[in-house]
């Protein structure tokens, strides 16, 4: 997890560092915004991925948090590590699911009721509604249509 | 049925493997029960190679409805006063062409497609991280092209305001009618859909390799997703932005970008006025709209260029040269294409030239970086010219050539006196087709025997690429001329004494020649299904991940996976006495890099 903080918070670093030269040379406050706005876009993922790579290594992160037990790196952190390291459940895959085709017919129909009137919403919402419906329950217990 | 999977068993391999007994995972021993088939398996999927290959397949057709709209553009410029298509159609012509290859082609047939299907493979996941939204991403692309393709029906025509949407040309009132309304919708569809699939594409990256694929182990072209992945994040949120608020000023009465109708409000004694502070401002568009849109040219070249560093190679029996000056290279590429969006606003007048001339000036040097490196990896290599390395040395020169020129673009002076000539056009035709169609094709020739577990014919695929490497020199070499002499781009007629008008035509028979090259494609496509030749496992002798499991892959991808101890794992199962050389060892008395490893240091293995 260290090189994936590093390579975020890189990403923070350089747009931070970016924004405020081009402040101090433009004072266009629309450039800058977007490169301060990407400048966090690096940080926050890459200090929290910091965070927990600490953690792994039973560090602090700087002075803050609790000495935890080292857990060590993960599997595919280690270069001498082998297959059956990461043994176990690596996540829960739903076999198959009408719910993201009827969220995206759901946004179509919404989108094009912008465009050629508001009667295209009732069915763009309701496909919305159901469907944010079905696949919050689909997620709790589990199987496919 | 949710799927809960163990990871695969080891395979004995030569760095040390060890043979552990299939686990029971309540999912091995129905492998081919896995929910409706049809047409409702195809829309309830969440497998990510039916997902890629519905992305891949999508934007092909849209590639090839581009194309023609392109051939219409070119016989309308054959000759000086063409008649074949009004100045309104010409208008919709060029708007719809290059919206469909920037927005529906070339980016999702690399990020949605090859990337859907490969970068799983190449990590050793069962699946990207999550498969609903990555579905729910698809059916977004999906209805979002179908959005764009409907402004074709609407009264008024479709969008035709070019494929960047300048304000005010693109406000209520300089393009009124349906069809700007729906391109604008078609974007924001297609826009969330790309935004899901970078979170996908960085999650599963992140959190889905399997054990010892360290980061510096992933190969090159999973490496570039993440960083397009990355790009597409900082980028497309601005754009879809950028767009709601165009629909504002174009339907709710903000003046955003609008300066038209930007006045006091009237009162008694005091009529309405012209008032500055209430207009918005149509520069703020060009602002955020190219702050999607520079990093969007290289959302579309990374992929490709991690396409060519997959083949490369592959095709030249060795291990790439320089692994982590290309991921720096690529990061350096990235970083940079953020900082440079205005070098499309020089002629605005109210950008800083220096910053922005100096930041697209330095993109060169990791794209250099990159050109050595390819070339590095070919050198003294035993290359094969096989139809996929073709593409790929087509590719180095196209995009050699666009990159060159787009260092001249970079520099002001020469910015002023090119601009919206047929220079410019020539430039990121070259950029974009360069990577976009010759890496894009590569790619789809060195992979579709992992997807359909049949070859291509190599005779007709050799066919396909010298037709469309002469149709493309033949077409764009002559509009650099024609720019340089002074014809402006998005014109449907143009003066006949001034000269331009042969290299118009040489323009027009190049595009045709293209058009015959991909006709030759579709023969081979369809042979291809008609009298299939099995392809085996690895065909090519890859090196990655994705070359270790079957062809085509089973659901979830994999039963066993192979020792990860380089960033070529299959090669190193593959080859035992030619293993890899770690990063930063040395190979004593062995030529560095040759592919033949005979006395090279193993890497030791726990």
């Amino acid at each position: 997890m260290r090189i994936e903080a590093i390579f975020l918070i890189g990403v923070g670093i350089f747009f931070g560092a970016v924004g405020l030269i081009y402040w101090f040379l433009s004072y266009e406050d629309g450039g800058f915004m977007m490169l301060i706005g990407t400048c966090a876009l690096g940080l926050l993922p890459g200090l929290y991925y910091f965070y927990w790579h600490r953690r792994f290594r039973g560090s602090k992160f700087f002075f803050w948090g609790t000495l935890d037990r080292a857990v060590g790196d993960r599997p595919e952190d280690r270069h001498d590590a082998n297959i059956r390291d990461g043994a176990g459940i690596i996540n829960s895959f739903p076999g198959s699911s009408i719910w993201p085709f009827i969220l995206g017919m759901g946004a179509f129909l919404t989108v094009l009721a912008l465009v050629f009137g508001v009667w295209l919403l009732i069915p763009g919402v309701l496909l919305l509604v159901t469907a944010l419906i079905g696949v919050t329950a689909e997620s709790r217990r589990g199987g496919h249509v | 049925m949710t799927d809960v999977i163990n990871p695969p068993i080891t395979l004995p391999g030569s760095a040390g493997g060890v043979h552990v007994p299939a686990a029971h995972d309540g999912h091995a021993d129905h492998h081919e029960d896995h929910g409706p088939s049809g047409l409702l398996k195809w829309l309830t999927t969440t497998d990510h190679k039916v997902i890629g290959l519905s992305y891949m397949i999508t934007s092909l057709c849209l590639f090839y409805v581009a194309g023609i709209m392109a051939l219409g553009i070119r016989v309308q410029l054959a000759t000086p006063s063409g008649s074949f298509v009004s100045f309104q159609q010409y208008n919709e012509l060029f708007t719809m062409h290059g919206s469909l290859m920037l927005y529906l082609f070339a980016g999702p047939f690399a990020f949605g497609g090859l990337a859907n299907y490969i970068v799983p493979l190449q990590v050793g996941a069962p699946d990207m991280a999550f498969p609903r939204l990555n579905a729910l991403s698809y059916w977004l692309y999906l209805t979002g092209s179908i959005t764009m393709l409907l402004g074709f029906f609407v009264a008024g025509g479709a969008a035709d305001f070019g494929w960047v949407a300048y304000a005010p040309l693109s406000s209520a009132v300089y393009t009124p009618g349906a069809g700007a309304d729906v391109w604008i919708m078609a974007l924001a569809l297609t826009g969330f859909s790309a935004i899901f699939t970078g979170v996908n594409l960085v999650g599963t990256i992140f959190y889905l390799r399997a054990p010892g694929m360290t980061m510096f182990r992933m190969p090159i072209f999973t490496w570039n997703m993440l960083v397009t992945g990355i790009l597409i994040l900082i980028a497309f949120p601005v754009l879809t932005s950028a767009l709601i608020m165009l629909f504002c000023d174009r339907h709710f009465g903000t003046h955003i970008y609008d300066v038209i109708g930007c006045t006091t409000t009237a009162t008694a004694g005091h009529p309405a006025v012209p008032d500055p502070s209430a207009c918005g401002s149509p520069v703020l568009w060009q602002n955020l709209f190219w702050f999607f849109g520079h990093p969007e040219v290289y959302i579309l070249a990374l992929p490709y260029f991690g396409i060519a560093t997959e083949i490369i190679p592959v095709f030249s029996r060795k291990p790439v040269f320089g692994y982590k000056g290309m991921v720096f290279a690529t990061m350096s590429i990235a970083a940079l294409s953020t900082g440079v969006w205005a070098h499309h606003m020089f002629t605005t007048g109210v950008v800083l030239l220096p910053f922005f001339s100096l930041l697209s000036l330095l993109i060169a040097v990791p794209t250099g970086i990159k050109f050595f490196n390819w070339i590095g990896t070919m050198w003294r290599g035993q290359i094969q010219f096989q139809t996929p390395m073709l593409f790929c040395i087509g590719f180095l020169l196209a995009f050699l050539m666009g990159g060159v020129t787009g260092v001249m673009l970079a520099a002001p002076p020469i910015d002023f006196f090119t601009h919206d000539t047929y220079f410019v056009v020539a430039h990121f035709h070259q950029v974009l087709f360069g990577t976009a169609v010759f890496a894009g094709f590569a790619g789809l020739y060195f992979w579709y025997p992992k997807m359909f577990g049949r070859m291509l014919n190599d005779h007709l695929g050799k066919w396909h690429f010298w037709l469309m490497f002469v149709g493309f020199w033949l077409t764009f070499m002559p509009q650099y001329i024609v720019g340089l002499k002074g014809m402006p781009r998005r014109v449907a007629t143009y003066p006949g004494d001034l000269g331009w008008q042969i290299y118009n035509d040489l323009s027009t028979a190049g595009a045709f020649v293209i058009a015959i090259s991909f006709a030759v494609l579709l023969v081979n496509l369809w042979i291809s299904w008609r009298r299939p030749v099995p392809a085996g496992d690895n065909p090519w002798d890859g090196h990655a991940l994705e070359w270790f499991t079957t062809s085509p892959p089973p659901h979830h991808n994999y039963t066993h996976l192979p020792p990860i101890r380089s960033e070529r794992p299959t090669w190193d199962y593959n080859h035992p006495d030619h293993p890899s050389l770690h990063h930063g060892t040395k190979a004593p008395g062995g030529p560095p890099g040759d592919g033949s490893g005979g006395t090279r240091e193993k890497v030791p293995v726990a």
